[in-house]
């Protein structure tokens, strides 16, 4: 039920430094994830298209190492589909995700402390109705473990430079701009910012 | 030219001798409310580095609450593990990515102390401004987002760090897939919910 202590303390740590970079990264905040979904605070969006140009870069440069490997999750339709819809609508009910949800109880939220507890809960039922749920979705059918480059027969550094490029033009275009409610919080100083 | 000497003069005498200017700047950094963004982006995408040759595993919030929750369930209704396939398929444990959770939350207390960033009502101002101050409204409706959120991830098996950031940045299809999906579905709720009049309360 236990892994070995080595691997404990350095979950552990890796937990940390990442509760930090949420927290520093102003995404365990309420009206920063409705701000992106709204299309007004593009911080998600900012961060999460860094860090997977970012990140993509150095797993695949790793990978001809063998120091790494890579980590699939089947495209099964059914799974990806109902998921990403109760996910979509429960992410902005709740105004946070699992991992800014959790930094949030950090930060003392109390909303996100009630939505862990929902969020313990929704893990329960799906458990709890695990035969049922695994049958019906498994009607879907899959695709297996694919990656975009896999599928098309090209490869994956096309890919990732096609994301640096993305992501240098989104920053030419956009990145100057500071998040608008700086101006907004300005010019209603009384207003607390959630 | 004589304040920027007294400055100079300042600077070089500090008060004590462990404040020199390069702690005064990691002070600056670990007090800072925000860092830029893109340096959190990408220290988060180097730390993704980190997770996969350290501990093999691409950095992931839900599974670790699953396990959590089939291991309490499996304590309160134990007949539950020889009817439920779920125990067959899976063994939930402590390990890695528990001990990973945790640490988020430690993260994001330790860092929200050090800026002192800890003061958030319990009912956000843009949700104050559209359903009311009532505290039991926005529990309820926090309660039940984070139920669909789960189920939604553990459908899908994965959330926004483990397909949004982990997958994507590996170019799993089935990532890129459900990125796609909970930003179309989380925009159109965002919209149904607070309309175009919500974005002038963010």
């Amino acid at each position: 039920m236990f892994d070995p202590f080595w691997k404990l303390a350095l979950g552990l740590f890796t937990g940390i430094l990442f509760g930090v970079l949420l927290q520093k990264g102003r995404v365990a905040k309420y009206q920063v994830i409705l701000g992106q979904f709204l299309l007004k605070d593009w911080t998600v969006v900012k961060i999460m298209g860094t860090a997977v140009v970012v990140g993509a870069i150095g797993i695949y440069a790793l990978l001809p190492t063998e120091a790494v490997s890579l980590h699939l999750k089947p495209l099964d339709w059914g799974r990806i589909v109902t998921g990403g819809l109760l996910f979509g609508v429960g992410m902005a009910v709740l105004g946070y995700c699992p991992g800014t949800g959790v930094a949030a109880c950090g930060e003392g939220r109390k909303d996100a402390m009630i939505g862990l507890v929902g969020m313990l809960t929704g893990a329960g039922l799906y458990v709890a109705a695990f035969p049922s749920i695994d049958n019906f979705l498994q009607r879907f059918g899959s695709a297996g473990k694919i990656t975009l480059a896999s599928v098309t027969g090209t490869s994956p550094w096309l890919w990732i430079g096609g994301l640096i490029a993305l992501g240098l033009v989104g920053i030419l275009m956009f990145g100057h701009e500071r998040p608008k409610q700086v101006s907004a919080k300005r010019k209603r100083p009384h207003q607390v910012t959630g | 030219m004589r304040r920027l000497a007294r400055r100079v003069k300042v600077r070089r005498q500090p008060q004590n001798p462990f404040s020199t200017m390069e702690d005064r700047h990691m002070k600056r950094v670990v007090t800072a409310k925000s860092w830029s963004p893109y340096l959190v982006g990408a220290g988060i995408g180097m730390h993704s580095w980190f997770a996969f040759l350290s501990a093999d595993h691409p950095l992931g919030i839900t599974t670790a609450m699953e396990h959590t929750a089939a291991l309490a369930e499996q304590a309160v209704v134990p007949s539950l593990e020889e009817n439920n396939k779920y125990f067959e398929q899976e063994s939930p444990k402590i390990g890695w990515q528990w001990m990973l959770v945790l640490g988020v939350f430690i993260g994001g207390l330790v860092s929200s102390l050090a800026s002192g960033d800890r003061n958030a009502p319990a009912v956000p101002p843009l949700w104050h401004q559209r359903f009311g101050p009532s505290k039991t409204k926005r529990f309820v409706a926090a309660f039940i987002g984070g139920v669909l959120l789960l189920l939604g991830a553990r459908i899908a098996q994965g959330c926004t760090s483990g397909h949004g950031i982990s997958g994507t940045l590996q170019l799993a299809a089935s990532s890129w897939l459900f990125t796609a999906i909970i930003f179309a579905t989380g925009i159109a709720t965002a919209f149904t919910l607070y309309g175009r009049e919500g974005r002038n309360h963010v």
